[in-house]
Formats: C-alpha cells, sequence, structure tokens
C-alpha cells in the first residue's frame, strides 16, 4: 500500500463527505445539478425514508419521549428554542474555527520544516502519529484549568491539538510524496531546496492536505462539544447538550446536536469551496480513486 | 490424428456496443497441435493478447468457434487444461515463493505433501529450489517471473499461455529465460502459446511465427521456423535465424501496410 | 524482525526520547524564565499551574487515597475498565464493517441499496453526544458498559466497512485474471487474494477507530453518576486542581498512554500478520 493510499485509507476511514464526493467526476469544476443529484439522492432518500419511518413507529407503537423522542418533538423544539441553540451554535463555532485555524497553522509550518530537515522529521512524524492515537480530548480539563474554564480560549486549545496532528501527518507525507525523476530535474535545474519546495511539493501535498482539512473541520466542531463536556460556560452546545440531557429533556438535546450537524455540513462545504477554488487540476484524494 | 491443443475458426472479437465498439480480432483461423510453441507477434492493436485471453476463456469470443483440446474455452478452463503467465509477475506478497507456486495446487485440492512435493520439484525446475521460502520482494524481476512459471505449471497442464512474460525484463536476462523457457517445453512437452512483440524472441523459441495485423487484428501470415528443435546460443549466430528473422520483419510490414480491410 | 527494522525501529526511539527531552526543557525552562521575569501570559508558570515534570513524575506512585494503592495502579485499573468496555464495541463493530465490506464487494445491488443507510449513519456525531446516549441508555436501565460498546461498536464500523470495501477492490486485474485462469469460485477468490490484499486498508481503519473507542469510551463516562473510569476521573482530578493539581497532569499522562496502548496492540498484529511479509514487489 503506497502512502497515497494509506492517506486515503486514513481520511477515508473518518471523512464521510469523501466516501461520499466518490464518484462525483474530478474533471469538472463545478458539478451540475445532475451530478450532484446524481450523488447525494440516494442518500438524501435513504435519510428521509428512515426519518419517516421513525416518526410513524414512535407514534404508532405511541413510544415515551424518554426511550425515542419523534422527530416531530425534535423539531418543534428547534424552532421554539432557535435563539437559544444558535447563539450556542455560534459561540461554539467560533471554538472550533478558532482552534482549527491555529492548528492548522502550526501543522502547515512544522509540515514544511519537517520536509525540509530529515532530522526534525524523523522525530516529529512517529511522535505525531502516536500522540494522534491518545484521547487528545483528554487535555480539556488542563486547559480549562489554564486559560479558564468559561474562556473560549481552552476549548480553541483543544481544537487546535486535535487537528494539528492529522493536518500535520498528511501535509508532511504529501510534501514528500515527490517523483525521483522530479528531484533529479529540479537538480539538474540547480534549484534550491526552496525552489523545490514551491514547485514540486507544494503543489503535490494540496491534495492530501485538502483532504486533512475536511477530516479537520469535522473533528474540530466535535472536538469543541467534547472540550466543552469537561466544563464550560453554560451558553455553549456541549454544555447545553449533557444539562438537557441530564434532565432527561432529549428532544431539546437533539435540537442542538442537529445545530451541529448542520454547522459541521457548513464548514466541510466551506472547505470543498476553497479547495475547488484553489486547486484548478482537480486532482483530490478520493475514496473511489 | 491427435486432438489439436487450439481450433480456432472466424474467431473475432469486438469490444464496446452502440456507437462506441472496437473490433479486435476479425476472423482467425488458427490451428496449435500437441507439443507445438507458437508465437504471436504483431504491432500494438493487433489483438494478440486478446487472442490469448480468448484461448484462456478470460475473454469471451464475438463470432466464430474456439476449441481447447477439443472442448470449449470455458470447459478447458474450468478443467484447468492450462497455465498462464503474464508480464508481471503476479505474484501475491504475503506468500512465500513455495507458498505461491502452490496457489493453484490448494485451489485445485491437492494434499498438503502432495503440493509441498510438487512445488518444490517445479521450484527445482526452474533453478530456484533454494528460494522457497524467500518473499516475492527478495527476489530479481527475472528470478520472480520463475516463479510465475513454475507456478503455471505447478498442475502440468497441457498448454501454457504465456503474454510478453519478458517484456519488463532487460536484454540479457531475456535471453537466459528464453534458453530456460525452451528447456521447459521440451522437458515437460507442454504446448506453448507466447506472445511477443520481439522478432528475435519469436524465432528464437518458435515452431511457428504467427504473425498478425492490426485494425481490425487478422492473422497475415503463418512462418515455419525451420531450426534445430534444440537450441541455445550458437543458433543466435545461425545464417538460417537472421534469414527467419527478416522473413518475419517482412511479414509483419506487410502486414501493417498491404493487407485489405 | 529484519535488522532493517530493528534499526528503524530504534531510531523511531531515539528521535521521541529527544522529543520528550526537548518538550520536558521546554517546559521547565518556560517555568524558569518566565518567573524569572514575572510574566503570566500565555499560562501562569507558578507550581500550581504548571507543576515541575518531576513532581507530575512522582505523583504516580504516590497513594491516592491515605494508606491507599499507588496513583499508576489506581489510574491504570480505571483505564482498564474504560478500554474494556470499548473493546468490545470496537471488536463488534469491526466485524460487522468486514462484512458489510464482504457483502458489497460481492453484490453491486446491495451496496447501491445499503451504502447510503451506511454513509447516512455517519451524518450522526456519535462521539459528540455520546454522554447523551450514555444518560438514555441509563434512563432505560442499559447498563453502562453496553452502551458505550454500542458507541464503539457505531465509531467502528463505517470506516472498517469503507476501507475493507476499498482493499477488497485493490488487487491488480492480473491477479484476477489468474484466479480466473484457475477456475476459483468466488469464495476462494475472496479469501486467497481479495482478504489479503485488503488486509493494510483494513488495519489502517481499525487504528483510526481505536483511537475513535478510547476517546467514546472516555467521553460517555462524563455524565453524572458514574465512576472508576478515566473519564470521571479526570473530571474528579479537574475539580481538585487548586489542591494537587498533579494529578490531573498524571492521570492526562495515563489517559494519552491507554490511548496508546490500544492502538499500539493492533499495530503490532499488524506487523505480526500484514507488514512483516510483505513489501512492496518493484
Amino acid at each position: 500500500m503506497t502512502e497515497r493510499d494509506e492517506v486515503i485509507a486514513e481520511t477515508a476511514a473518518t471523512d464521510v463527505f469523501a466516501a461520499f464526493e466518490g464518484d462525483l467526476p474530478a474533471a469538472k469544476r463545478w458539478w451540475s445539478p445532475r451530478d450532484l443529484g446524481r450523488q447525494y439522492l440516494p442518500a438524501l432518500i435513504a435519510f428521509l425514508l428512515v426519518i419517516l419511518t421513525w416518526e410513524a413507529l414512535t407514534r404508532l407503537l405511541a413510544v415515551e419521549t424518554f426511550v425515542l423522542p419523534k422527530p416531530s418533538e425534535v423539531m418543534a423544539s428547534f424552532f421554539e428554542t432557535a435563539s437559544v441553540i444558535w447563539a450556542a451554535g455560534m459561540r461554539t463555532l467560533l471554538e472550533a474555527v478558532g482552534g482549527f485555524t491555529i492548528g492548522v497553522t502550526l501543522a502547515v509550518i512544522t509540515s514544511l520544516a519537517a520536509a525540509r530537515w530529515v532530522g526534525f522529521r524523523e522525530g516529529m512524524l512517529p511522535f505525531a502519529i502516536a500522540a494522534n492515537a491518545t484521547p487528545i480530548v483528554a487535555l480539556a480539563p488542563i486547559f480549562n484549568n489554564w486559560f479558564s474554564i468559561t474562556s473560549p480560549v481552552s476549548k480553541m486549545a483543544v481544537v487546535a491539538v486535535v487537528v494539528y496532528f492529522p493536518v500535520m501527518i498528511n501535509t508532511t507525507r504529501g510534501l514528500l510524496e515527490v517523483e525521483p525523476a522530479e528531484l533529479e530535474l529540479m537538480r539538474s535545474l540547480a534549484a534550491t531546496p526552496a525552489e523545490v519546495t514551491r514547485r514540486v511539493r507544494v503543489p503535490r501535498a494540496l491534495p492530501f492536505f485538502f483532504a486533512s482539512l475536511k477530516v479537520a473541520s469535522a473533528l474540530s466542531l466535535i472536538a469543541a462539544i467534547v472540550a466543552e463536556y469537561f466544563g464550560g460556560p453554560q451558553d455553549v452546545l456541549g454544555q447545553y447538550i449533557i444539562n438537557r440531557a441530564n434532565l432527561f429533556q432529549f428532544p431539546d438535546a437533539w435540537a442542538a446536536i442537529l445545530v451541529a450537524s448542520i454547522l459541521g455540513i457548513v464548514f466541510y462545504l466551506l472547505i470543498l469551496g476553497a479547495e475547488r477554488v484553489l486547486m484548478p487540476w482537480h486532482v483530490s484524494l478520493r475514496a473511489s480513486d | 490424428m491427435t486432438i489439436p491443443v487450439v481450433e480456432a475458426r472466424g474467431l473475432g472479437k469486438t469490444f464496446g456496443s452502440g456507437t462506441e465498439q472496437t473490433e479486435a480480432l476479425r476472423g482467425i483461423d488458427l490451428v496449435i497441435s500437441s507439443g507445438d510453441f507458437v508465437s504471436l507477434i504483431g504491432p500494438s492493436g493487433c489483438g494478440k493478447s486478446t487472442l490469448l485471453r480468448l484461448i484462456g476463456d478470460l475473454v469471451s469470443p464475438s463470432t466464430g468457434t474456439l476449441a481447447v483440446n477439443g472442448k470449449t474455452a470455458e470447459q478447458a478452463r474450468v478443467d484447468r487444461d492450462y497455465g498462464i503467465v503474464f508480464q508481471s509477475a503476479t505474484l501475491l506478497d504475503w506468500r512465500t515463493v513455495e507458498k505461491n507456486v502452490a496457489l493453484p495446487l490448494e485451489i485445485m485440492g491437492f494434499g498438503d505433501e502432495e503440493r509441498s512435493n510438487r512445488s518444490r520439484a517445479m521450484l527445482d525446475l526452474v533453478q530456484l529450489g533454494m528460494f522457497k521460502d524467500h518473499y516475492p520482494w527478495q527476489l530479481s524481476g527475472g528470478m520472480q517471473q520463475r516463479v510465475s512459471i513454475a507456478r503455471a505449471l505447478a498442475f502440468e497442464p497441457s498448454l501454457l499461455l504465456m503474454d510478453e512474460p519478458f517484456g519488463a525484463l532487460d536484454e540479457m536476462t531475456r535471453e537466459l529465460m528464453q534458453q530456460e523457457v525452451l528447456r521447459l517445453w521440451d522437458e515437460t512437452g507442454t504446448s506453448v502459446v507466447f506472445v511477443t512483440h520481439s522478432i528475435p524472441e519469436a524465432v528464437f523459441l518458435s515452431t511457428r511465427v504467427v504473425v498478425m495485423s492490426p485494425r481490425p487484428g487478422r492473422i497475415s501470415e503463418e512462418i515455419t521456423v525451420e531450426l534445430p528443435r534444440l537450441r541455445n546460443q550458437d543458433t543466435r549466430e545461425d545464417a538460417r535465424y537472421f534469414q527467419l528473422i527478416t522473413e518475419v520483419r517482412e511479414a509483419l510490414r506487410r502486414g501493417e501496410t498491404g493487407a485489405g480491410s | 524482525m529484519g535488522a532493517g527494522t530493528k534499526r528503524g525501529l530504534a531510531r523511531t526511539g531515539v528521535s521521541i526520547l529527544t522529543l520528550i527531552a526537548a518538550f520536558i526543557l521546554l517546559w521547565e525552562g518556560y517555568k524558569l524564565i518566565w518567573t524569572a521575569l514575572g510574566w503570566e501570559w500565555p499560562i501562569r508558570p507558578d507550581d500550581r499551574t504548571l507543576p515541575h515534570i518531576w513532581d507530575i513524575l512522582v505523583t504516580l506512585f504516590q497513594p491516592v487515597q491515605r494508606n491507599g494503592p499507588p496513583f499508576i495502579l489506581v489510574e491504570a485499573r480505571a483505564a482498564l475498565l474504560t478500554l474494556r468496555e470499548a473493546f468490545v464495541g470496537f471488536v463488534v463493530g469491526g466485524a460487522i464493517g468486514f462484512a458489510l465490506g464482504v457483502l458489497f464487494v460481492r453484490s453491486r445491488t446491495a451496496e447501491r441499496a445499503f451504502m447510503p443507510y451506511v454513509v447516512a449513519s455517519q451524518t450522526v456525531p456519535i462521539l459528540a453526544i455520546a454522554p447523551m446516549v450514555v444518560v438514555w441508555g441509563g434512563r432505560l436501565d442499559v447498563p453502562q458498559w453496553l452502551t458505550v460498546s454500542v458507541i464503539a461498536a457505531y465509531l467502528t464500523f463505517f470506516p472498517v466497512a469503507i476501507n475493507t470495501l476499498r482493499g477488497l477492490r485493490s488487487p491488480q486485474p492480473t491477479a484476477l485474471e489468474l484466479m480466473r485462469s484457475y477456475a476459483s469460485a468466488p469464495r476462494e477468490t475472496l479469501w486467497k487474494l481479495q482478504v489479503p490484499t485488503a488486509m493494510p486498508y483494513i488495519f489502517t481503519a481499525l487504528k483510526v477507530s481505536a483511537a475513535a473507542s478510547v476517546i467514546g469510551a472516555i467521553v460517555g463516562e462524563l455524565p453524572a453518576g458514574f465512576r472508576g473510569g478515566l473519564g470521571r476521573d479526570l473530571l474528579q482530578f479537574s475539580q481538585q486542581f487548586t489542591a494537587a493539581p498533579e494529578k490531573l497532569f498524571a492521570a492526562v499522562l495515563i489517559a494519552g498512554l491507554a490511548g496508546m496502548l490500544f492502538v499500539g496492540l493492533i499495530t503490532l498484529a499488524e506487523h505480526r500478520w500484514v507488514l512483516a511479509r510483505r513489501r512492496p514487489i518493484s
């Protein structure tokens, strides 16, 4: 299994949408409604079917709310508590985006360094892979104590660390994935290491980078919410969800989760859009390649 | 008279459908007798690999008839009448060399002892006996191909199909491998259908060279190779050898330019 | 293990140790310099907020409660509890994912019919809702370990299914032709060719899911009322931070090691069954 395959395997593992994106034609810059329809319609229909069946069954069998809330109850709560949950969503989104930005920036800087200096890479890469296996959210209580439990910075820090490792690992792999022939060519043109990086490594790395960004976008929202479970101000999504859950008010909790899912999808689509704009040659790592 | 190993009459193959069709082969009449070593040679697009795959029932014909060992190609495949060697060795990289050779034997249900006996015998035949516990990545390209050949012969088929098996090897290894194949052919009495794009290779190895031409793939000529059955490095210096190479080359040229549609 | 692998491992070990040493230097150096200069941003350098590394390590060997067993043992036991919950679900999820992969590769219709549901299942961010699921389970009198197992299974089956499918489809065309030339039954082609080829992909998915399962298990312990696992202890030590900050750091260290251990075991299995035997044939 080549490096490229490994990156695809890892990102496919966590990136629902990449697996999903699979059969959309790569060569097109903007997908036609027909392409999108053909790709996403089955899943959308499946989703709607599930919701409808869920609603029908819970009504028919008179299932208690605490056992399984009805979708209609969730939607009712969604609209009733809209101002509260969206405000909470925005605060959580801030933590997610803030942490994402910090983590990605640090990851890019470190990756460039790792691609350039072998010694640094040999230390950093295995460490990053090992650290990626740890439950990084366990750092949340520490950051809560360092940066004040009510400050968004404490959650941003968790998100930054969670995002840093996968982005750094995959971007480094991408920067290193150059053909020996390309390096020989650059050498024959007496190119400096900086030029090699700019002209060869960075374009090569972009697909890997974007694949990891997509994963990171999903991770950052989840990491922010999970970090909030370890303690935070009352008006963030994580705390709201767990408070409602502890009071067995599940429709309210699900409504908040719906907000989180929507925010996650929007974040992902923004990254997707950025990828389409910044990579005109549309080489992307997708699970169906 | 014994049944021909391969008998094709009016064989044809078209790929694709509707407006995007490619006629890979048309009107192939070919008879291969037991013990023959037949090379299929021609420029790219002449359908030689397709013909090989038709014989192996890896592809189904569109027109004509094909009999392998007097049966349908499919029956011959199900009866495991042939072994196949591809251009890439296609060894399974998680199995040792010995286990790779034993693969067809496992599938055919041979017992443990029989399998290891046959595998080792085959590896000895290709002179790789002492590498039986190695892994493919530890062997050179030429050695991997020899393992691939050993695997193809492991169940002693009456027919051996080879699709440009030495294409990826360097010239010197190629010549050694050609020698090897001839020796195996002589020792096992297997019939061989050999696809190649190298004229010297075709002449050196075969009892008969089948020259094909493209667009659509046809057999344009068949040239019998009148060289002694046992060939070696001296053969490569023989005048008749060079004459035959020229004959084949001219046949190829005629096929490409002359032949009608 | 070949000499090359041993050397590679040794080099990696040295690199990691160097990094740890650099980290310790950074930590203590920060404390020293910031204290000397009286700075407080971004993190206060006092011993309450930033205990000495040595103190943290010492805490590992001190009893948690009066005359009780040492910290490291208590927390290791908690870690095992947490991991055990995750492990059951992980194995079940892996099996389901594998079965789905095999089903989808055999039957295109099954894939087209069920894949949308498989993908749709992941739009629910199960990690984010783990505590809620646990509370829900508790309300329904489902034992906590079972709820956490279900969460772990949910996290595992999707990556394994996707990667199994991908791996099963990855053999070269000539390899498939070879099996066909042997008139090999589909089941034989599956087990002799496709599954071994898929192993590296499956293991990658397993490693990712293992890490996620551990997180799911820890997070699932956070809701009130559950005790004995890592998640609860982390919260508890967080509350005791002003009194004994070293305990929290030590607990986080152990949580990190627990995660690494779980993934490490799978990596070991991978080396044993997958990597040791093969290298790309070039």
